[in-house]
């Protein structure tokens, strides 16, 4: 019988079809011994202190983009959920949910990309799910992790911890995954390298909970709702008002000039690779100069500052001078018509 | 690079916002000044502009977004094509959330009652008409004459590759018919008009002379950064304490006095002038672009039988008001509490450059927390 090159409902039924799919796609890319032995679950140990547990499931649209695919994001998104709360990631797991008729090579691309995601990382994929659903009720793929962490520092690391005085800092540039992914979708080709930032974050934050673990406040990954609306979570839950300075943002010229194109706020876009760092002022400077000697936080500003006085809100002082509120974003961004 | 970089450099902004406190002194009276379109109205929140700005200039929104001013039965026909067998309406994004008499085109999307698509451009429809036969794809014509002459070209192209199933509702509108109407109307009291910079790189800048002479009202031509907004309104300041209206084109490098030409013609060759409703202004003769003779086979009102119904406003709905500059959003009692960006009620606070769901991006619900809900002058709350 030959080999098919898609997926069947048959590959979903746990039966031989499914075990074949595991033995030969799945096993020959991810390698951790634990998911080889093929049990209903994985045991961990060697760690201590609290354990920090997070989920999240990826429907992006295409499944393919610059700088990166649905694989390579599961597993950077779920790792640095976890790095947001000072969290050493152990392991991940992967569920996948596949629309009959899905080409197998694509699914082996993807398959690929989590495995050596999940390699450079170093936080390995320990357990796993396949179903499959008839043709018409899923779009393609939908993939979800989940990641267990452990949290080794003493510090309280939250968005309810911003306090007046600190330094709001920023690690990189603003909205390069929200645009890549808007223009892709409206098939846009703009000149400049527009690419997704996706790229796991645990690392330069371990390196700086290492190095200035006190000083660290809240951490806070600017995913979908981008940075205008994280800023309006912290604000709202730390009860504080945040000032940021429009001069200071990181935007790329691509970037912005594709924003423009479509109509869209790139403080409002998604980052799949960036992460806000609120600390102490008087620590601001060390902070920052750890965030730049690793590559992800290579473009590390400052880009404002907590106060005491309006609790809630986010300020940005335009570049012109002027003052603009920013607000949380309602629905989903729509393009413009002119 | 972005070539309009320049024009939000501090060095240029900084002296033209001193400019225009100087030049103010010699002006006493307060000065409403019209920003007609819709992107002017996000860029001035977007730069802070009113927070730089004296406070005896206050800033009217005009009936420059084209989403805003398409009447609940114009979404009605939308919303019949949609519902059609066979039939894909492929229309820009933010037509989604526009309430017709029942429900948006998202809801019946959601509910599986239609078949919309969001396109980027009209030609993207004609593409999606090719390439597949079976359907018949339609697209709503809703826009001013800068995305008009787009939609005519895509019509020229689809009778040249004869195209069978591809359709437009032309619901397109034009803007000096507009303009005056408004200016007539001795209520508003408008001190200047700072026009729209697309619109007027179509039509050109010397389409305000009528207004100039008509109504004795300040005309500026202003791009969209905002040194050009800020030299707009220096312009119609300066207008005012020199006691002289006229045309001040600001937006040269886009905008000349005869506009865009080839376009003009494009325009005039797939489309005639026919009435209009407006939301909020009511039915504008020759404000409106039906296809000519010759490409009436791509009209979908003609091909699907769809008719149109004049639909009430919504009860309490005050974006009639808010178009013509009579109120600002905060004035209106549903804005903020039963009409949000989530669940609109009037459809200036649907699209991203409508007037209330600007002011609610950019001044948000919790104006009212501040005391100035109802202030609706120069604070950015």
């Amino acid at each position: 019988m030959a080999t098919p090159t898609y997926i069947t409902l048959d590959h979903g039924s746990g039966g031989l079809v499914s075990q074949e799919l595991i033995n030969t796609l799945f096993l020959k890319y991810l390698r951790c011994p634990q998911l080889r032995d093929l049990e209903d679950c994985a045991l961990l140990d060697g760690f201590s202190g609290q354990l920090a547990l997070s989920t999240d499931s990826y429907v992006v649209d295409p499944l393919f983009f610059p700088g990166g695919d649905i694989g390579k994001l599961a597993v950077h998104g779920t790792i640095n959920d976890l790095a947001m709360r000072g969290a050493r990631p152990i392991a991940l797991s992967l569920a996948l949910i596949m629309e009959e008729g899905f080409e197998i090579a694509r699914l082996e691309q993807i398959i690929a990309s989590v495995a050596a995601a999940s390699e450079a990382a170093g936080v390995a994929v320990v357990t796993g799910d396949t179903k499959v659903v008839p043709r018409g009720k899923a779009d393609g793929i939908f993939l979800n992790t989940s990641g267990i962490g452990a949290v080794e520092y003493r510090v309280f690391i939250s968005a309810t911890n911003a306090r007046p005085g600190d330094a709001v800092l920023l690690s990189g540039s603003l909205a390069d995954h929200g645009i890549t992914i808007m223009t892709a979708q409206a098939g846009l080709a703009v000149d400049g390298d527009l690419r997704s930032d996706t790229q796991p974050l645990h690392r330069m934050v371990a390196t700086l909970l290492d190095e200035v673990e006190d000083a660290v406040h809240v951490l806070r990954d600017p995913t979908r709702g981008g940075l205008a609306t994280a800023l309006c979570e912290i604000a709202s839950s730390s009860k504080v008002e945040i000032e940021i300075d429009e001069e200071c943002l990181p935007i790329r010229p691509a970037v912005s000039t594709a924003c423009e194109l479509i109509g869209l706020d790139p403080l409002y876009l998604a980052n799949e690779g960036k992460c806000l760092v609120i600390c102490s002022p008087e620590e601001q400077d060390r902070v920052l100069n750890i965030m730049r000697s690793v590559e992800e936080g290579a473009d590390a500003v400052c880009i404002g500052r907590v106060r005491g006085e309006r609790p809630g809100r986010v300020n940005l002082r335009t570049r012109i001078g002027g003052q603009r509120l920013l607000e949380p974003l309602t629905g989903q961004p729509l393009p413009r018509i002119c | 690079m972005n070539l309009d970089e320049p024009f939000r450099e501090p060095a240029i902004c900084t002296p033209l916002v001193e400019e225009i406190h100087r030049s103010l002194h010699n002006v006493s009276a307060p000065l409403r000044i019209m920003e007609v379109c819709g992107t002017h109205t996000v860029s001035v929140f977007r730069h802070g502009i009113r927070t730089l700005l004296p406070r005896q200039i206050t800033l009217l929104s005009g009936p420059g977004c084209p989403v805003c001013v398409t009447p609940a039965g114009h979404i009605d026909l939308c919303l019949q094509a949609a519902q059609q067998q066979d039939v894909v309406l492929a229309t820009f994004g933010d037509l989604l959330r526009v309430p017709g008499s029942s429900g948006s085109l998202a809801d019946a999307r959601a509910r599986g009652m239609a078949r919309v698509q969001v396109v980027y451009s009209p030609m993207d429809a004609l593409e999606l008409a090719q390439q597949d036969a079976a359907i018949q794809v339609v697209f709503p014509a809703i826009g001013f004459e800068t995305t008009a002459p787009t939609i005519a070209a895509t019509v020229l192209a689809a009778e040249q590759l004869g195209v069978e199933n591809f359709f437009i509702i032309p619901l397109a509108k034009t803007m000096p018919e507009a303009l005056m109407l408004l200016l007539g109307d001795a209520q508003l009291k408008f001190s200047g008009l700072l026009c729209p910079g697309h619109v007027s790189a179509i039509i050109g800048a010397a389409a305000y002379q009528p207004l100039v002479e008509r109504f004795g009202l300040g005309c500026a031509v202003a791009g969209f950064e905002p040194a050009d907004i800020l030299a707009g309104l220096l312009a119609l300041v300066q207008q005012q304490s020199r006691g002289k209206a006229q045309v001040d084109n600001c937006y040269p490098r886009a905008v000349s006095q005869a506009g865009n030409e080839r376009a003009q013609a494009l325009l005039a060759k797939v489309f005639m002038p026919v009435a209009s409703e407006w939301r909020g202004l009511g039915n504008i003769p020759a404000s409106g672009l039906a296809l000519r003779e010759p490409y009436q086979r791509f009209d979908a009102v003609q091909r699907l039988q769809l008719t149109a119904h004049s639909v009430p406003d919504p009860p309490g709905c005050r974006c009639g008001m808010v178009l013509k500059g009579m109120i600002q959003p905060p004035q209106c009692p549903l804005y903020g509490s039963r009409c949000t960006p989530l669940s609109p009620i009037g459809p200036c606070m649907v699209s991203a450059e409508g007037t209330c769901a600007a002011y609610y991006k950019y001044s948000g619900s919790r104006c009212s927390e501040t005391g100035s809900k109802k202030s609706g002058d120069n604070g950015a709350c």
